[in-house]
């Protein structure tokens, strides 16, 4: 079984000197490991104060700033009670006070909607990539992101239903770089054992949860025998536990040219960090673009949820014209992952019955409507269904 | 030496090194072969075979026979390999590129009118870094349970790759070049590889210079693939997006390839498999192999053969039949080869 093996690998790396004499330490700790994994509901952080929660907003950059106001504002009209605790970080600075200030935040809420922080590549290489740090520390090794194809978006393929998880801590995105000799850089890419297994046991779990019928593991390891072999190989033993869903896995490069002919042969889908950014990049693009799907990072104890593409989106910023659909269905997200699910539920119906009934589009889904269009949609949509409700 | 290079000066035929390759190549081969007779393409075939073989100091080498051709022809086309299994000797296709030291794959990719994908009007070329990047092959075992791969990226195979990138742009019309990479993560590695881009596209002041990240290359091709021109990368990110524009297009069995390498050589190939459950039955579909020798006519500046063939090619397709039945119909090879020289023969 999965755990077992899970709790071997890492008596393994504990004791490799103190034979049996840790032996009790790593059966305590073993089955913390245990029953941590088959624990199927994570317990939301308690609701403080009154029943309302605390949850740490990250700005960002770009369109990030304004499509969190816009979540703010549906939230307050709809009465949601959520406070958000704000925590500003400036990218342009080099020094990793902001961020650190940031993740202890979130660390002491446990959860989080963020928008994107720009990495400005004209830094130092010791300037690390924001957003990867708050990953990377907070341990959130699950990003998971839901493709459907909505009937209110022209796309050129119908009927998508993916679910993307990807390895979100380790991989090409170790960060670890170096210059022996000048003009030869080498990149580490990081594969290990108990990442690979968590992973994949978080994919066959949500798989069984939502009632899927099919994991495939992406991965290259006909050139990266070791690295990415290993990650099969600990999606294989995972899925001999699993024996009501079918596994099977598939090449990166195949399985982009599948997705662009054939992306209904989908269903569950989990791989390494790299190709899960491609992967997940193609899919948002497949179902309508990146204005449209949400994204969550789930770690053991800390959630953190954002666009699925994590775009900037410079070029759109403060011109109203940007989609909100995303950053407010990450806001849906987090208030089920709150167990908030009635206004969860609430406001995700409204978005959709926005985009598809009324076809209220922004640019970027090929209409001419304005954020604040849409958003005043949903709030008049909210209202309409008779719940308590601000003023407008 | 860059452009076309195996111009005789007496204006006698060029020699060209054909590898038919395992499984369809013979048959898809003997059909190009037949078409170029069609067109009168001043070409001269020379068949080897690279199977490998264990030279002097226990090397595997493709045989001295198909290295001495493809040296003096400086001209290749090949057809699939088998890729061995246990056969104890590296992939053919990694000796080759070892061999020749082919630096750039290029794949244009143009949607085939009369092949019809959701993706129409598609025009661009992926450039990829052959040599080096995440396919190595360095890898180890830190301890029990942690693997690390290396990435390498190295200054003078950033650059070689920046120029021909620069220089195909220059030379076939294109008007500008973008750079795809993941420096916000890679700062490093993919920031050394932005700016030799940086660097080369100092003089190359006539194409136009973008840089874009991977993630947002992949996001709007699907969306809309007609915003790119020619695209230039390191070693993965090429492969995943060369083959994700051969999937815009149509698959493998219609996508030509070349290998640029150092020296003047240049191996053109199909990238399709061996198809064994097909070879010898008159099924397979040439196409592939024939769009890559028409690219192969174009680097070698015969481009007025290059044009009738491919003209020829696309109106059978488009025709729609005598289509074979990857294609949609279910023609035999022979009757879909036919058609195409009668064709080429008709617009001469």
């Amino acid at each position: 079984m999965a755990a077992h093996s899970a709790v071997l690998s890492v008596s393994k790396i504990i004791n490799p000197f103190w034979g049996g004499r840790l032996g009790n330490t790593v059966k305590v700790f073993g089955t913390t490991l245990t029953s941590h994994r088959n624990k199927t509901q994570r317990a939301p952080p308690p609701a403080k104060y009154g029943g309302r929660h605390t949850v740490t907003l990250i700005p960002g950059d770009g369109i990030g700033p304004e499509l969190l106001n816009h979540v703010r504002e549906v939230f307050r009209f709809s009465c949601v009670p959520v406070d958000f605790e704000v925590v500003h970080v400036n990218s342009a600075l080099e020094t990793e006070e902001d961020i650190n200030n940031a993740i202890t935040a979130i660390r002491r809420n446990g959860v989080a909607l963020k928008g994107n922080i720009e990495t400005k590549h004209t830094m130092p290489p010791s300037v690390k990539s924001r957003n990867n740090l708050l990953r990377t520390s907070l341990d959130l090794y699950a990003n998971v992101m839901h493709c459907q194809s909505l009937p209110g978006v022209q796309t050129r393929h119908q009927n998508i239903d993916i679910m993307i998880i990807r390895e979100n801590t380790e991989g090409e995105y170790s960060s670890l770089e170096h210059e022996n000799v000048p003009g030869v850089v080498e990149s580490l890419k990081i594969i290990t054992r108990n990442n690979s297994l968590r992973i994949a046991e978080y994919a066959f779990r949500l798989a069984r949860e939502k009632g899927r019928r099919r994991v495939t593991a992406v991965h290259k390891a006909n050139i990266m025998k070791l690295g990415d072999g290993l990650f099969l190989q600990c999606c294989r033993e995972v899925a001999s536990g699993y024996p009501d869903i079918t596994f099977d896995s598939m090449i990166v490069d195949n399985t982009t040219m599948q997705l662009v002919s054939k992306p209904q042969q989908f269903d569950v889908m989990v791989m390494p960090n790299l190709y899960g950014n491609v992967v997940s990049n193609v899919c948002a693009g497949l179902v309508g673009g990146p204005g449209l799907v949400p994204g969550a990072n789930y770690g053991r104890d800390y959630a953190v949820f954002e666009t699925a593409t994590r775009n900037t989106g410079k070029s759109i910023a403060d011109k109203n014209i940007a989609n909100p659909t995303a950053m407010l269905l990450a806001g849906c997200m987090m208030l089920d992952h709150l167990k908030l699910h009635d206004h969860a539920s609430s406001i995700r119906n409204a978005i959709f019955t926005t985009m598809n009934e009324n076809r209220l589009h922004t640019a970027d889904i090929g209409g001419q409507g304005t954020t604040s269009e849409v958003v005043q949609s949903v709030m008049r949509i909210i209202q309409s269904k008779g719940q308590l409700t601000a003023e407008f | 030496t860059k452009g076309c290079s195996s111009l005789e000066p007496d204006g006698s035929d060029h020699t060209v090194t054909l590898i038919p390759g395992d499984g369809i190549g013979p048959e898809i081969s003997t059909a190009v072969m037949k078409i170029f007779e069609a067109a009168k393409a001043p070409i001269r075939w020379e068949e080897r075979n690279v199977t490998a073989i264990k030279g002097p100091g226990g090397r595997w080498m493709i045989p001295p026979d198909a290295k001495e051709s493809m040296d003096r022809s400086k001209i290749g086309l090949k057809g699939p390999l088998k890729t061995p299994i246990a056969a104890g000797h590296p992939s053919m296709n990694l000796l080759l590129r070892k061999t020749f030291d082919l630096y750039a794959n290029v794949r244009p990719c143009v949607s085939i009118e009369g092949y019809k994908t959701p993706y129409t009007d598609v025009n661009l070329v992926t450039i990829r870094e052959n040599t080096e990047g995440e396919y190595s092959g360095i890898e180890h075992v830190i301890v029990d349970g942690v693997v690390q791969s290396i990435k390498l990226i190295t200054e003078n195979a950033s650059r070689r790759i920046a120029e021909y990138a620069f220089e195909y742009a220059r030379n076939n019309q294109r008007s500008s070049v973008t750079a795809v990479h993941k420096a916000n993560i890679m700062r490093m590695s993919d920031g050394l590889f932005l700016r030799k881009c940086r660097e080369v596209a100092e003089n190359y002041k006539d194409v136009k210079f973008t840089e874009m990240y991977l993630d947002t290359v992949c996001l709007n091709m699907v969306q809309d693939p007609t915003q790119f021109d020619v695209l230039v990368m390191p070693n993965l990110y090429g492969d995943i997006l060369s083959d994700l524009c051969a999937g815009l297009i149509g698959g493998l069995g219609v996508t030509p390839s070349g290998n640029i390498g150092a020296n003047g050589v240049a191996i053109f190939e199909s990238v399709h498999g061996t198809a064994p459950d097909i070879a010898g039955l008159d099924l397979a579909n040439p196409t592939a192999l024939l769009l890559s020798a028409v690219m192969m006519l174009r680097h070698m500046g015969l481009h007025d053969y290059g044009n009738k063939i491919q003209t020829a090619c696309f109106d059978t397709i488009r025709d729609k039949k005598v289509l074979t039945k990857d294609l949609g119909g279910n023609s035999k090879c022979s009757e879909f080869t036919a058609d195409i020289c009668r064709r080429v023969q008709d617009l001469d």
